[in-house]
């Protein structure tokens, strides 16, 4: 049996397994800390840092660090939840989101987080970056413009052989993610349909399908994202 | 010294646009024109994006009918995906597509004519602009307004309950709609709490038509005679000769009632219509390609429609029509201020088969999408509030759309709105030494009548207000008024 170790939040006095990930120790004990890269069930990445918290003081993604007893951590302060806010915006300008025709609005975490951190105005320059569609692959299609390169699908989408079906490409600030010809090849309905809701934008698509869930069916339609975390502790 | 006057923006339109009117030595009109001024280009940015993006995309043109531009996008989608022209649509498909249809045409019509027109009618064109507006309704006849305003809710609301949402929702998908009605969502709108339900909203639909007739009872000679001319007619009707407004085929008459286009499918419309590009505006010029420009220019909207339909498939609407046609004695109608009384009739036709539909099991059907070959083209067109909208796409095997071609529907009308134009500054500027309100609000009253939506045509946003200027023969500004 795993040893249960003791720590807070925000000075709430929270139990979890040793060795836990803090994102999901939280959501144990009722707290939602944001996250956006990160997908339950796959490896941890600290990609987007929207995780960002504060351990023992110093800053850490509560992603990627396990729980340790006795540890305080700061998650929901004015500091890093402006913090998060920059990271949302800056994601917002550094790609072309255009919710008004995108099929995962709605659905989309970006956007989600968007709403929660009530983002209007713009603050930072947008850069339009002249991005393509990728979409010679029979059942996926790759929306470069929307990507936020969170490789949750090169991390979680996966052939028979255990191959990702998707790879980085380019370098620097032109770096992609594209569709593996080889891996993908024979990807089945069902492991598209996983990377479509894996993505957390609109930047994978299952080609012939959009729309399909009608508004108010949605998954943030009626519910800020986070808020399904209980109190109590669970989601 | 020859003058030209410049009006600039148009007020009471959806977009924006400025007129022009030149004027020679002795004051005569020798040149006027309608410009608009703004360009959007939505056949060009939508291409490279996956086909199904298309219908939510293109429906951005425009705040006040996207309905219209959803569903012909999603037509066009049908064919795309192997659901042909419409009929090949599951039955709740096309029924909710209907619903979300007359929805539209009904909030679109009652602001049309209560909000933007109205004013003109209860008022005069020439009386002061600040009560000529629609706060000058409410103050003037508050129950008229009261009916108006929901009348349009009524509208908005069904397109929210086929749609998702009032503005921009995402119901029509290529082949089919992504919801049903639900029961609860029925029987709101069927028999919600007075006065918003389907009885109570063909009664207001009754009402406003009475106030027109009553209106040209005692205006006869400006409602018949206020920029009137002849000209072609081109519409949707359903085979049988029908009034449909989702789908048909296309039908053109001329003055005297003749066919020139002979009810041809929807697919083939660019073996029939061409659109000419003049070098002063960005809205193109259409016209049916045997007659060529000259000849082959056209109306669309109320007017239009009821002058090609042979009848009004909803007993109250049939009613007014033939009422109607009697006026010109089965002829086509040509006069300019009529086509507010038509499309009164066509919101009565709207509000009773909202009603009809709504009593309509299949709208609670599951079967949503059907899908077949797979096409590489395909055309979509509908009776938009404000005429014919044709959409036509081209995709690649890829799934991305290479070519798109919009005719929006008051780009259909461009030479009538300038014939218009012309009429009025002819009637009202020749040898005018000065420019009153009353003349400039005349011009905007004869373009008012087609309910022009100038950010649609041109794929243009913006507010419309009105500058006049008076130039001399070398274009120098000489005197200017703003509004």
């Amino acid at each position: 049996m795993p040893k249960i170790v003791a720590f807070t939040i925000d000075g709430k006095k929270c139990q979890a397994a040793a060795g836990t990930l803090l994102v999901a120790a939280a959501v144990e004990n009722g707290v939602y800390i944001p996250t956006l890269c990160n997908y339950p069930g796959i490896p941890p990445k600290g990609a987007c840092r929207i995780c960002t918290v504060r351990i023992n003081g110093r800053l850490a993604t509560a992603c990627t660090t396990r729980v340790l007893p006795d540890m305080e951590v700061l998650a929901i302060t004015p500091e890093l939840e402006e913090f998060r806010a920059s990271v949302v915006e800056i994601l917002f300008a550094e790609g072309n989101h255009l919710c008004p025709s995108c099929e995962k609005s709605g659905s989309c975490e970006l956007q989600a987080l968007g709403y929660r951190y009530r983002m209007r105005a713009p603050r930072f320059p947008y850069a339009f970056p002249k991005r393509g569609v990728e979409a010679w692959h029979p059942k996926i299609l790759k929306d470069h413009n929307r990507c936020i390169l969170c490789k949750r699908c090169i991390r979680g989408i996966q052939n028979a052989q255990g191959k990702s079906l998707f790879a980085f490409g380019k370098r620097g600030d032109r770096l992609v993610i594209n569709i593996d010809p080889e891996t993908s090849r024979d990807a089945s309905d069902d492991l598209v349909r996983l990377a479509v809701e894996m993505c957390p934008v609109g930047a994978i698509l299952r080609k012939g399908q959009g729309f399909d869930v009608p508004i108010g069916r949605r998954k943030f339609d009626r519910m800020q994202i986070g808020s399904d975390i209980s109190p109590q502790g669970g989601s | 010294m020859s003058r030209k006057i410049v009006i600039e923006p148009l007020t009471r339109v959806e977009g924006h646009g400025k007129v022009t009117i030149h004027l020679d030595d002795q004051g005569e009109v020798v040149q006027s024109r309608l410009h608009i001024v703004e360009f959007r280009g939505f056949e060009r940015f939508v291409q490279g994006r996956p086909y199904w993006e298309a219908p939510v995309l293109v429906q951005r043109l425009c705040g006040i009918c996207p309905v219209s531009h959803h569903l012909a996008a999603a037509k066009a989608m049908d064919v795309i995906v192997g659901a042909g022209t419409g009929d090949g649509l599951t039955p709740t498909a096309e029924k909710m597509r209907r619903l979300m249809h007359y929805g539209q045409i009904f909030q679109s019509h009652s602001l049309h004519f209560f909000h933007l027109a109205s004013p003109d009618l209860l008022f005069g064109y020439d009386s002061p602009p600040e009560t000529r507006n629609v706060i000058g309704v409410i103050m003037a006849n508050r129950e008229l307004a009261t009916q108006a305003v929901l009348m349009r809710k009524y509208g908005q609301e069904i397109i929210a309950a086929t749609a998702g949402k009032k503005i921009h929702g995402t119901g029509a998908v290529p082949g089919g709609i992504n919801k049903n009605l639900s029961i609860a969502e029925r029987d709101v709108l069927l028999k919600g709490p007075h006065p918003m339900n389907a009885d109570a909203m063909v009664r207001y639909a009754q009402g406003a038509l009475d106030f027109f007739k009553d209106y040209y009872s005692k205006h006869k000679e400006f409602i018949d005679n206020f920029s009137r001319f002849p000209s072609n007619h081109l519409s949707l009707v359903r085979p049988d000769g029908a009034l449909d407004f989702y789908d048909g085929v296309l039908r053109a008459v001329d003055a005297d009632g003749r066919k020139i286009l002979h009810d041809v499918e929807c697919q083939d419309y660019l073996a029939h219509i061409r659109e000419e590009v003049r070098s002063w505006t960005y809205m193109k010029f259409p016209y049916l390609r045997h007659l060529g420009p000259e000849k082959g220019w056209y109306r669309v909207g109320p007017l239009a429609r009821l002058n090609t339909a042979d009848f009004v498939p909803s007993p109250l609407a049939q009613e007014e029509f033939e009422a109607f046609r009697k006026v010109t004695g089965g002829r086509p109608n040509d006069m300019c201020m009529h086509t507010h009384w038509a499309r009164l009739i066509e919101t009565l036709h709207a509000a009773e088969m909202i009603r009809d539909l709504l009593r309509d099991a299949d709208l609670q059907g599951s079967d949503l999408v059907v899908r077949g070959k797979r096409e590489a083209e395909g055309v979509g067109i509908i009776e938009a509030p404000r005429g014919t909208l044709f959409h036509h796409y081209r995709v690649s095997p890829d799934d991305q759309i290479v070519m798109a071609n919009l005719i929006v529907s008051t780009t259909n009308n461009n030479e009538p709105m300038n014939r218009a134009v012309n009429n009025v500054a002819r009637a009202l500027m020749t040898k005018a030494k000065e420019i009153t309100e009353g003349m400039m609000n005349a011009v905007e009253v004869a373009i008012r009548a087609y309910d022009p939506c100038l950010s649609c045509a041109t794929h243009a946003y913006g507010s419309m207000a009105l500058a006049v200027s008076l130039c001399d023969a070398s274009g120098n500004v000489i005197a200017q008024r703003t509004r």
